[in-house]
């Protein structure tokens, strides 16, 4: 007998049979090797190249080690035993409270300038160049800039998340506002609505998609961002974690870490996603 | 003002775009005159590109004429006002709001210090009339083509303005759905007493809802070529209108403007005999002088024929 699966039901056996495959290949990847120790190699010299034990054992841990270790990381995520040993909870905190701080700020000065340049094109033309000369700036490149005139390292980092989080919300409130249909603002023209009233009801509501990708795209990219960034400033985040586990040559921390900036990122970008699906409308 | 003072004025009305190729700049229209007495329905036919749209915009207040004045109620139309009420061939509807919200957003840019439920109830009333209630609640996207026009008529008469601009109002409905929202507006029109211009490309529609019409000849340097004063009696029936006296002189007049005449008028510009006023034609007089002047005046091509017979069927 067939058995029907519905497409969800395909796409979620075919997701598990591909973690299956993941999981296989990397079990395969990290087997201890018996290494044959070559008869005419003096053994001191072997011991010293890792070759004296029976087996030996990489720093790349392997599928059941590393599920221990997310285990035990997240069963006790908010530990603080000083600067070099903090709980991944709370270096995860940090870093999401810098990227909210950065993007809270440049949602506070892009929306109402990108309202500003998308209402007037004077306003438009007169900023264009600067925008167009600043976007592609790699928001890193600000780091020294920052570090000299905040002195503050924690602070510099929101600063760059500030920046990188500036341009696609500027530019898509911009274009969002200025794209606003015609027949509204005429309505609007003749019911004599006044610009508060016109901008809040109308032009915003109109503009709310448009505008809420590029806060889902600033986003994204402040989460890119956090990492390089703490990796520079150092001290605490999930930034310095990763950095700081790679100096101490513990790859299945540097793992852990990498997998927990997908998670958190992944679920930053769906918070967006139901955001973005209250402020949609269908013409 | 004494009661004679026309309602609404229209006085040398021209509207000129810079030349794309960059000569000249190309006039729609001039010499535009005409007037509207409170609570009379108007309509303009004509050619597309006559002007007809723009001259609507410019008594919206939403496009400025290019020499001439619009007075309305003896005060010179300068920007959109409350006063005067839109009715937008796309329907224009806020398409994140619900058809009472919508409403409601007109009634309260109307009144603003009137509470939630005053402004509710106004709203709520005047859904009721183009008969949406129970839909109040749907957003403009959950609704077909003529609910969401009725919504745009309901959303204009619900600011109750001393007039009333339609644009092709019905250009985008089907004949069935026309039909029944013509009669609701006819019905609308006739209770509240509501001064009307409305464009239209419709004939019949012309004839069931109007006074007066309007017709233009064809642009460039557009003009209002003829006013055909519609004698029907009121009040109208779609079923039993073309069985009035006048209905056939009036129609047939229209249609033969719209095919051959209005062209005619294009020859004559620039000349300097050209008409600046335009002729009125009266039914009436018609019928009473004699059947034999219409052959004369009708050179109908072969064509325009059938399909006239078509639509009357």
């Amino acid at each position: 007998m067939k058995m029907k699966l519905s497409l969800s039901q395909k796409a979620g056996l075919l997701s598990l049979g591909l973690f299956a495959a993941i999981l296989l290949v990397w079990q395969l990847a990290t087997l201890p090797e018996a290494r044959v120790v070559a008869a005419d190699v003096d053994p001191e010299y072997a011991a010293l190249m890792g070759g004296g034990s029976a087996s030996s054992a990489s720093s790349f841990p392997t599928p059941a080690a590393m599920a221990q270790t997310v285990w035990d990381k997240l069963s006790d995520p908010f530990y603080d035993n000083g600067p070099n040993d903090k709980g991944i909870g709370i270096q995860l905190a940090y870093s999401i409270a810098r990227v909210l701080a950065g993007f809270f700020l440049a949602a506070a000065v892009a929306i109402p300038l990108g309202f500003a340049i998308g209402n007037s094109r004077v306003f438009y033309q007169a900023l264009n160049p600067y925008v167009q000369l600043l976007k592609p700036i790699s928001p890193l490149a600000w780091m020294p800039l920052a570090l000299y005139t905040i002195k503050d390292a924690s602070a510099s980092a929101i600063f760059v998340i500030f920046i990188c989080s500036l341009w696609p919300m500027l530019i898509n409130t911009a274009h969002g506002v200025a794209n606003v249909r015609r027949d509204w603002l005429d309505v609007s023209r003749t019911l004599e609505v006044n610009p508060l009233r016109l901008a809040f009801r109308v032009i915003l509501p109109a503009a709310a998609p448009t505008i809420l990708t590029g806060m889902r795209i600033s986003m994204g990219i402040a989460w890119l961002v956090i990492v390089a960034a703490e990796m520079l400033v150092g001290g605490t985040g999930i930034g310095y974690f990763v950095w700081n586990e790679w100096n101490n040559l513990s790859i299945t921390n540097v793992l852990f870490a990498i997998f927990m900036i997908g998670v958190v990122g992944m679920a930053l970008d769906s918070l967006f996603g139901v955001l973005s699906k209250r402020v949609a409308y269908q013409e | 003002m004494t009661a004679l003072h026309p309602f609404l004025q229209v006085e040398n009305l021209a509207r000129a775009y810079p030349s794309p190729t960059g000569g000249e700049d190309v006039t729609v229209f001039d010499h535009v005159n005409f007037r509207i007495h409170k609570g009379e329905f108007v309509c303009v036919t004509g050619h597309s590109g006559c002007g007809k749209s723009t001259i609507l915009n410019i008594l919206a207040g939403l496009d400025v004429a290019t020499t001439g004045n619009v007075f309305m109620d003896g005060r010179e139309v300068a920007g959109p006002s409350l006063d005067r009420g839109v009715i937008f061939q796309s329907h224009a509807l806020m398409p994140w709001l619900t058809v009472l919200e919508n409403v409601s957003f007109a009634v309260k840019s109307r009144w603003a210090s009137w509470n939630k439920e005053k402004v509710r109830d106004h709203a709520m009333r005047y859904i009721e009339l183009v008969g949406l209630k129970g839909a109040e609640h749907k957003k403009p996207s959950q609704l077909s083509g003529g609910m969401k026009q009725r919504v745009g008529i309901a959303r204009a008469f619900s600011i109750e303005p001393k007039m009333l601009l339609m644009d092709e109002p019905f250009g985008a409905l089907d004949a069935l759905t026309r039909g029944v929202i013509q009669d609701e507006l006819l019905k609308i029109c006739a209770e509240t007493q509501q001064t009307v211009f409305m464009i239209t490309h419709d004939v019949d529609e012309a004839i069931l809802l109007s006074d007066k019409i309007m017709l233009m000849s064809n642009g460039p340097h557009a003009r209002i070529a003829e006013i055909v004063n519609n004698t029907l009696p009121r009040p109208r029936e779609r079923s039993a209108i073309h069985k009035q006296p006048h209905y056939y002189p009036i129609r047939n007049h229209l249609v033969d403007f719209l095919v051959s005449r209005s062209k005619q008028f294009g020859a004559l510009r620039g000349a300097p005999d050209a008409p600046s006023s335009p002729t009125v034609f009266d039914p009436a007089e018609l019928i009473e002088t004699t059947a034999s002047a219409e052959p004369e005046a009708v050179p109908l091509p072969p064509a325009g024929k059938p399909h006239i017979h078509l639509v009357n069927a």
